[in-house]
């Protein structure tokens, strides 16, 4: 039996088991320690660059218990500030997002330039003459922000390795929703709810393959009850095909055949015959740009991918981005934002985004019964005492590949959870000793 | 333009429709919109009168995936639902506006939906627009569009119920 992650995974490999001890889920330590170990020192997903094209575009954004200010300067250098005026904290943007040349905080009018440089504040003359040479008088950049394919990441810890090198595996899988496109773009209107459950519960849940079928039996059914009678009569059973893969540093993916069309290039007889020649010229632009075998694997095959910690992209029925944060040891505040080719037809638009609220986000068919399911595994674990462990063992521990329904790529998240738990200096308490049953 | 309902018409038809849902009678309710009815419910971020052909909204419903929407919630495995939440749908501020399209009704007024499940207790405030159009004597409901006054849904969650 090995421990890691304070105590809080079991891992005895010769007998299959690989356990995570509840109050990982419920205790206030070690959410401190995942803010200082996880969350101060990983790689997080800012925005996306779509959102910031435009000389002056700003987006206002909560990432990591901070708020940034994510904009494009007048130069065209994209930046992220935290945001809180240097002369005596008040955030400086109230507005979601817009276009600005200058940031001026409300409270003494102090001016800042979409660069993050101190411009001017109202009394001038009261200060020595060299005060506003230094930097201390302008916004603080984060430490780190780099991009893969349009994708804008911070990292608050100086010493952290690249973005590149930090996202391991997980680039390829970045690829084939950034490649369905020469350009993607975030679409207007952003999900944000709260779940009340661990923030981990909707990591695992995001790639979680085992449960689909159980879960969201009544998603299937609407699935068929949508299809052309004798489609959904032939056809093969809608179901879930696929295999789950370590990417490293905690990043995993499933990889999966659907029953559900996909607007990157996979019709489906939902959307009717007269769609279909269209949804061909886009397969063949990519056949065209990619290749026969990456084009299919692009525009046919699922993916849905966790970034540790805590970056989804679920490239399925719809291409979404998701991130979610914990807000207390049981609750979450989730975003969930579509993306599409720029430029896609309005029809394909329209059709990319009924796919997406079919089954997802809080008033989708298939969403509110994932987030019913987190809540009530949070709910269970009030038992903690005398029920302290949840098991994640299915499939051979230590496979770096195994089907989608087994449990290898949630033990990957977990993994890397446990030796970021591990670094932090003051160990929570263990959990109740490991139960022999 | 005429309008071609009285007030008191107009309001007892959505004291009826709330009355439905709240006794989840929801074959019934979806029986009160036309075959190209559409219920949507924009996200919290999006400009007033945004199109869900380019907008993510939460909901945007066709006919079609209303009544999958309304046979799925009385699934038992329909979880999130499942027991059913106790709804009370408050209607309120009703206004008449001139219709942009004939023969069309145009419908404004404010509501507030509570939902009580499981020692939980969310409230949905919002305003409604309705474009309502007469069949067969009777009022039906071509669209309903309930716009919440949240930014986000981070009080509420989700919206499994139906607003």
């Amino acid at each position: 039996m090995k421990y890691q992650g304070g105590n809080n995974i079991a891992i005895d490999a010769d007998h299959g088991r690989f356990r995570v001890a509840r109050r990982a889920f419920t205790s206030d330590e070690i959410l401190q320690a995942e803010r200082a170990e996880i969350f101060d020192k990983c790689w997080i997903y800012l925005g996306h660059e779509s959102e910031v094209v435009v000389p002056g575009a700003f987006v206002s954004r909560s990432v990591a218990g901070r708020d940034l200010i994510f904009n494009r300067d007048a130069k065209g250098v994209v930046h992220a500030f935290l945001d809180a005026c240097p002369h005596r904290g008040a955030k400086l943007c109230q507005e979601r997002q817009g276009v600005a040349k200058n940031f001026q905080c409300i409270y003494h009018g102090w001016v800042f330039s979409a660069d993050g440089k101190f411009r001017r504040q109202p009394h001038h003359d009261a200060y020595p003459q060299d005060f506003e040479a230094g930097c201390a008088v302008d916004l603080v950049p984060v430490p780190r922000l780099e991009s893969y394919r349009g994708l804008w990441f911070v990292c608050f810890d100086e010493n952290a390795p690249s973005l590149e090198d930090y996202l391991a595996g997980a680039r390829a899988y970045i690829d084939c929703m950034a490649d369905q496109s020469d350009e993607m773009e975030i679409i207007s209107g952003s999900q944000e709810y709260t779940i009340r459950a661990n923030w981990k519960l909707l990591c695992e849940n995001s790639f979680d393959g085992y449960h689909a079928d159980n879960l969201h039996a009544t998603y299937f059914d609407f699935v068929r009850n949508v299809m052309p009678p004798n489609v959904a009569k032939s056809g093969p059973p809608p179901k879930l095909e696929g295999v789950g893969r370590d990417l490293g540093n905690g990043h995993a993916v499933v990889e999966y055949s659907a029953p559900w069309g996909r607007p990157a290039g996979k019709w489906s007889p939902a959307w009717g015959e007269q769609v279909r020649p269209e949804m061909d010229s886009i397969y063949a632009r990519l056949q065209a740009r990619l290749g026969e075998q990456r084009a299919r694997r692009v525009s046919q095959l699922n993916r849905n991918l966790v970034i540790f910690p805590n970056l989804v992209i679920i490239d399925a029925a719809g291409l979404v981005l998701r991130t979610m944060y914990p807000e207390q040891p049981g609750r979450m505040q989730v975003s969930s934002w579509a993306v599409a080719p720029k430029g896609e037809s309005g029809w394909l638009r329209k059709i990319r985004l009924r796919n997406f609220l079919e089954f997802l986000g809080p008033g989708g068919l298939a969403t509110p019964d994932d987030i019913e399911a987190l809540e009530r595994c949070q709910q269970g674990y009030r038992n903690l005492r005398e029920a302290p462990w949840s098991d994640i063992s299915k499939g051979k521990i230590g496979s770096p590949e195994l089907p989608m329904e087994d449990e290898g790529q949630i033990r990957a998240f977990w993994m890397q959870w446990g030796a970021c738990i591990d670094r932090y200096p003051h160990p929570p308490e263990p959990p109740p000793a490991a139960a022999k049953r | 333009m005429t309008i071609d309902a009285t007030h008191r018409e107009v309001e007892d038809f959505l004291f009826m429709e709330a009355e439905l849902l709240d006794a989840w009678q929801l074959e019934d309710w979806f029986a009160l919109f036309t075959p190209d009815g559409r219920y949507l419910v924009p996200a919290g971020d999006l400009p007033q009168d945004s199109s869900p052909e380019t907008n993510l909204f939460y909901i945007a419903d066709d006919a079609v995936l209303l009544h999958e929407r309304v046979k799925r919630l009385y699934k038992r495995n329909a979880h999130a639902e499942w027991p059913h939440s106790r709804t009370r749908h408050f209607v309120s501020n009703v206004r008449i506006a001139p219709a942009a399209v004939e023969g069309e009704i145009d419908v404004r007024c404010a509501f507030m939906t509570h939902r009580h499940r499981a020692g939980v207790n969310d409230t949905f405030v919002g305003s409604a627009r309705y474009r309502l159009v007469r069949d067969q004597g009777g009022l039906r409901i071509r669209e309903k569009r309930c716009t919440l006054d949240y930014d986000n849904l981070y009080e509420q969650g989700r919206i499994s119920i139906l607003l």
